[in-house]
């Protein structure tokens, strides 16, 4: 067959694209299912509150994308922790399907209330201006945008790994993700390390929101669109690896672009069947640790 | 049976205050009940053991002492405070530092990480330097995944990485169990070292013959409660009664 190389392309990048945030929710969920053994299911409407918070800080406070980009994580990830606190706490050492109803639950609620005051239409969020316009790569015109998000998001995952794997604060974490009893009998707070542990996955899950807001317009159910491809991309990557979450997201992402490309009818599904597939063959995820 | 009050006697040469100090210590494993009423003390400077059968309760007093048992009543007094209601974090800043039976190494951590875990909880903890002396085996073993250790090498990963924390009231639970003899002798070394160094150790041993290389004092547990003590002079004579409890 013929292949159309910027169309090739094109496709190519928008998969990057999704997979970008793929990676970056499905890392947060990775975490977050380490430490609290909860499969946050709020995560695609935090992610939601992430972009409408870009919007919130730039319609009433005048405060820009660069602005966004660091007070929305903060924002909704002491919501988060406030939710924890309040919340999810009482439900350690309960079965995952106490947290998995609880947090759907919480996700219904946040995105009907910002339904009820936004509808299900989506309001503009306008590219940064520093950011907009195209390269010429020789090849193909890529939107400096989406260039950035890929570089962006890569970035923050590398370094979301970096302070896990590498560093004494990922120690403790990795340390209280296997015992958490007696990590906390060394004299560590552990509650207070999972609250922070819920923040951060939260926070994560917040900034891939504001990335995609001036991509994907901000919805009170755009994450309750994308959530549902992520659980997927976690269920083939496996909840135990960090760096396995951040490849997977960004390979199925790809194979999604690519599929468009060659067999657009299934673009859709693929992602699922893949699941299934490696459900079949490894039921702990390619990268995944049997439990 | 001897009454548990009946070992308020001074057994011990040490005349120094406990150090720890409990008190009809009960506690619970959801409705099972399984200490009925510990009583018993550890001075300053002491190696105390506790023996008994398996199950008699010596696992659960560790973890009530260090508040890792949740359900639990009585009066834990340590250093003059008590901890008896405190949460586990608190009680291991005080200065009590556990090593548990099934050693805890972390299989997602290198030895160097597992060794630098606890936090220091006090100044006068061992440097690295002082704890690479006593096992060199793990200066060679730094980066290593913590579980790809050999058994006796993860005990001592185990015991090494509480001395960091400057504690100086260790609780080690069957820091011999499944270990070839040789390693067992090391580790008896290490405990001897560590008291000569001022520490204070409550062991848990079901092994009375390595004890008896260490222990200054006995406590006999049994469904549990402390049914016995003595000091380790007293050990030969008490032999008799000891197989009995022990059921060896």
């Amino acid at each position: 067959m013929d292949i159309n190389v910027p169309a090739l392309l094109a496709q190519l990048l928008v998969g990057l694209i999704n997979g970008s945030f793929y990676a970056l929710l499905s890392l947060g969920l990775a975490v977050i299912f380490g430490m609290l053994n909860i499969i946050n299911f709020a995560h695609g409407a935090l992610y939601m509150m992430g972009a409408f918070c870009a919007y919130f800080l730039l319609n009433l406070l005048g405060l820009n994308y660069w602005w966004a980009l660091i007070l929305s994580p903060v924002i909704v990830g002491v919501f988060g922790m406030v939710m924890e606190r309040t919340l999810l706490q009482w439900l350690s050492g309960l079965d995952h399907l106490y947290g998995l109803l609880l947090t759907f639950g919480v996700a219904l609620i946040i995105q009907g209330v910002f339904q009820n005051y936004f509808g299900s239409s989506g309001l503009p969020y306008a590219i940064p201006e520093q950011l907009r316009g195209a390269i010429n790569l020789g090849f193909m015109y890529l939107p400096v945008y989406r260039g950035w998000v890929v570089v962006f998001s890569l970035v923050v995952c590398l370094l979301t790994w970096f302070l896990i794997e590498r560093t004494r604060l990922g120690a403790n974490l990795r340390a209280a993700t296997e015992n958490p009893t007696l990590v906390r009998a060394f004299g560590i707070n552990v509650p207070r390390m999972i609250t922070l542990t819920y923040g951060l996955g939260v926070g994560l899950a917040a900034l891939a929101g504001v990335l995609s807001a001036p991509i994907n317009q901000v919805r009170p159910l755009m994450g309750a669109d994308l959530i549902i491809v992520v659980f997927a991309v976690v269920v083939i990557g496996g909840m135990g690896s960090i760096m396995g979450s951040i490849i997977t997201g960004f390979t199925l992402g790809v194979i999604e672009g690519l599929t468009k490309y060659f067999y657009p009818e299934a673009s859709n599904t693929v992602v699922f069947v893949l699941m299934v597939l490696v459900l079949l063959v490894k039921p702990s995820g390619l990268t995944g640790r049997a439990t | 049976m001897v009454e548990a009050t009946t070992l308020q006697r001074p057994v011990s040469s040490a005349a120094a205050a406990a150090l720890l100090s409990v008190r009809d210590l009960q506690a619970w494993y959801g409705e099972s009940h399984i200490l009925h009423g510990m009583n018993f003390e550890v001075r300053e400077g002491e190696v105390v053991t506790l023996l008994g059968r398996n199950g008699a309760g010596k696992t659960t007093t560790l973890k009530s002492v260090m508040g890792i048992v949740a359900k639990r009543s009585g009066s834990v007094i340590f250093d003059g405070t008590d901890i008896g209601r405190a949460t586990s974090d608190k009680i291991a800043k005080r200065g009590i530092a556990f090593c548990p039976e099934e050693r805890g190494i972390f299989a997602s951590l290198d030895v160097r990480e597992n060794l630098m875990l606890p936090p220091q909880v006090r100044p006068g903890g061992l440097s690295l330097e002082q704890i690479f002396e006593l096992f060199p085996n793990l200066r060679e073993r730094l980066k290593s995944q913590g579980t790809k250790l050999s058994g006796g090498e993860q005990q001592m990963l185990a015991i090494a990485r509480i001395l960091r924390t400057g504690a100086r009231f260790l609780m080690l639970d069957e820091p011999t169990e499944g270990l070839a003899p040789v390693i067992i002798q090391q580790i008896g070394h290490t405990i001897a070292r560590l008291k000569k160094q001022g520490f204070t150790i409550l062991l848990v041993e079901q092994n009375f013959r390595f004890a008896a290389t260490v222990a200054d004092r006995y406590y006999v547990v049994e469904h549990g409660k402390i049914i016995d003590g003595f000091a380790n002079s007293e050990l030969e004579a008490n032999m008799d009664k000891l197989h009995t409890y022990l059921g060896v």
